[in-house]
């Protein structure tokens, strides 16, 4: 259950290795959390380990840590993946699964750049689909999708990822007014470039950040009962500018 | 019977943690009907996420709300209500309210055993939360006047319930927050009164110390008494006070001119607004003018003051829907008891609530007597501190884990009508007899059909 506080009993990490998605969940848990299930395709003890280390520096080394199969694209069993959790009640699921890819190669490659879509968003919508018919059964819970900014404005230099999260971002909006009065919420998380293994070895674009400071503007956006966080939270008004461009200069600008 | 179910999102008085269930509206009285007993029970058994009891949803948290599962919202009017002028004993339906109940007893010249700061609490409600009122020193809970109850068990069949009949069931059914059965009528044991008015004393405590001091003197000379705390003064004004007690009024004690001394009329000032916008207007700085003003208003010494039932019992209930003016997050009122004795843990927590700075224009202060028999029930010898805190203060979380735990460590415990944010271990250690509790609850629904959003965060229920 979820207390008045805005604390978790049990928690889902689909996308149990993705670094935003773990300090997300590692930041919300508290000494109310009793378990935290790590959802993705061969997790090991160690990541389960590397999960609880994370744990232990807030004191909550108590919280039980497993582990689910999970595969994004294997959407025939996002339903029965639901259901075979066998939780007595789902509080909090983060959506953190993707792909980021390498741009150049994935415009050489429809295929690959197709199976990133499937991940990205076709992926999110079925299991997000999944979740949300669960927590309505339930009769409340709180689904966290990880989209980005790149979902808002789509730079010519990622714009497949670009399109990915434009589609699931818009798909979460949708079912967060579709859910209204059945007790379950959803909040959109749109980071700005996050400097994490995934991205490493890239130039970090203008307002970097790190996954810790993604998981805290969370955290303090779940308290406020935000339904989009931005982090770093001057991105919401950096973005509600670029949206709005013009294309001829939004072409010319370095950052695009 | 018309069986209605409609979905609706359910809170408490708190306005924290909503679910979506499927609501019943009733009346208890459908229940006695063999032909509607079947068909509630047909209802029952459809539900895999079993069945919550609803009054007037007044306990703050999460234990009249079933996500995803049915609830039974119990309404019953005066014609569930029969008198025994003789005895002092009233039968009534479990989904009366005491707004009705007393505005029906009071000119008879009966009152209730107990009330709380709240008229607008069922019966039944009332029961299952075993409350407390400003008398507890002298009379106990509402448990503890109690003579019988008529119950609808999970297995369908419709019993009486008493002391004597089933010691276990009753006293685990007093306090068990309606997760042993549905209680559809009770035999109270009321009080007779002269008149609808009551004497009142007023004073001022400088600080908590004071007030303390007050109150341990000569509390048992009052029949009632509870006193309001400030907790945003600092420094040696911690803790000051307003105590108020008081005894209902004689007949040569009011007015002779008075032609009706039992008449009884309740006042409506106003009602709060439904959009209030986030944050609420309950913070640091409208708290701290409130209080001042309370404080200051209030006088010195004053004895003798003839007041209504209504402005001494329920001074809230004269502005509808003030749980609004927290806003849409809603908010918690943290209440535990300390036993005596352990006044200088009390004297801590007051001293760390007032450091949080966190806002809380109501705080009460009230010495509780000996606690009853009830498994779960939550009063027992100590002192009672309530406090009102918006649910999503900064910080809220570690506040309240802290003094948690200093609550229980000194041997105190939480009252689950108010409770909203426990954990099972925390519910556990200050309730010794919980697994008792489990033994009965077990015999009489071993499927765990009775069930409530507080039951599967507290782990209730199996």
């Amino acid at each position: 259950m979820e207390n008045a506080l805005g604390e978790y009993q049990n928690i889902v990490l689909l996308g149990g290795r993705s670094e935003i998605g773990t300090a997300i969940a590692q930041r919300v848990a508290t000494s109310f959390t009793q378990k935290i299930v790590l959802a993705g395709r061969n997790l090991s003890a160690d990541d389960v380990e590397s999960f609880r280390s994370g744990l232990s520096q807030r004191d909550l080394s108590s919280i039980d840590v497993s582990t689910r199969d999970f595969d994004a694209i294997d959407f025939q069993n996002h339903h029965n993946f639901m259901d075979d959790l066998g939780l007595d009640s789902i509080d909090l699921v983060i959506i953190a699964f993707g792909q980021l890819g390498d741009h150049d190669e994935l415009r050489k490659d429809p295929r690959r750049a197709a199976d990133l879509v499937s991940v990205n968003m076709t992926g999110t919508i079925s299991v997000g689909l999944a979740v949300a018919s669960a927590m309505e059964k339930q009769g409340h819970g709180q689904i966290i999708f990880l989209s980005s900014v790149a979902a808002v404005r789509t730079r010519r230099s990622n714009f497949i990822y670009g399109a990915s999260k434009a589609g699931m971002d818009a798909f979460a909006q949708g079912l967060g007014d579709a859910l209204v009065g059945t007790g379950v919420g959803v909040t959109i998380v749109r980071p700005g470039f996050v400097r994490t293994a995934m991205t490493r070895g890239m130039d970090p674009a203008p307002f970097a950040t790190d996954s810790a400071h993604v998981a805290e503007r969370v955290a303090e956006g779940l308290r406020r009962g935000r339904r989009v966080i931005w982090a770093p939270g001057i991105l919401q008004y950096v973005f509600t500018i670029l949206r709005n461009l013009p294309t001829p200069i939004w072409r010319r600008l370095p950052i695009n | 019977m018309e069986n209605t179910v409609r979905r609706q999102s359910l809170t408490g008085w708190g306005r924290t943690s909503a679910s979506s269930c499927d609501v019943l509206r009733l009346s208890t009285s459908s229940f006695t009907a063999p032909s509607e007993l079947s068909s509630i029970e047909s209802l029952l058994n459809g539900s895999a996420r079993g069945v919550t009891l609803r009054g007037l949803g007044r306990a703050y948290g999460d234990p009249a709300q079933n996500g995803g599962g049915l609830v039974l919202e119990m309404a019953d009017d005066l014609r569930d209500v029969s008198l025994d002028a003789d005895t002092g004993c009233v039968r009534v339906g479990a989904g009366v309210s005491l707004d009705d109940l007393i505005s029906f007893l009071v000119p008879k010249g009966f009152f209730v055993p107990v009330t709380p700061g709240t008229r607008f609490v069922t019966v039944g409600g009332a029961v299952a939360s075993d409350i407390h009122g400003k008398n507890h020193h002298i009379d106990g809970s509402f448990g503890s006047h109690v003579e019988k109850m008529t119950m609808l068990l999970a297995d369908g069949s419709v019993v009486d319930v008493s002391d004597r009949s089933d010691p276990d069931l009753f006293w685990a059914t007093i306090g068990g927050m309606g997760l042993t059965g549905a209680i559809l009528d009770v035999t109270l044991r009321l009080l007779r009164i002269e008149t609808s008015w009551c004497t009142v004393n007023t004073r001022r405590c400088e600080n908590l110390s004071s007030l303390i001091q007050a109150m341990s003197k000569d509390d048992d000379q009052y029949k009632y008494s509870v006193a309001w705390t400030d907790l945003l003064a600092t420094g040696s004004s911690m803790g000051r006070s307003i105590l108020w007690r008081g005894d209902h009024a004689s007949r040569d004690e009011i007015d002779s001119s008075v032609s009706d001394p039992l008449s009884y009329q309740t006042k409506n000032l106003g009602s709060v607004p439904p959009l209030i916008p986030s944050p609420g207007l309950v913070n640091r700085w409208s708290t701290a003018v409130f209080n001042e003003l309370w404080f200051r208003t209030a006088p010195k010494s004053r004895t003798g003051e003839i007041k209504t039932i209504p402005s001494f019992f329920h001074p809230l209930d004269a502005v509808a829907h003030w749980n609004r003016l927290y806003g849409p997050h809603g908010f918690v009122q943290y209440q535990f008891v300390l036993p005596f004795g352990a006044e200088e843990i009390l004297h801590e927590i007051v001293a760390e609530i007032s450091r949080s700075r966190v806002a809380s224009p109501l705080v009460v202060l009230k010495r509780f007597g000996s606690g009853n028999k009830g498994m779960l029930s939550f009063p027992t010898r100590g002192w009672t501190l309530t406090v009102d805190i918006p649910a999503r203060v900064e910080g809220l979380p570690r506040l309240l884990a802290q003094l948690d735990e200093m609550v229980l460590q000194a041997g105190g415990r939480h009252y689950l009508a108010k409770d909203a944010h426990m954990t099972p271990e925390s519910f556990a250690r200050g309730y010794p007899r919980l697994d008792e509790w489990k033994a009965v609850k077990n015999r009489v629904d071993p499927k765990g059909m009775w069930t409530s959003d507080l039951a599967r965060r507290l782990d209730l229920v199996q």
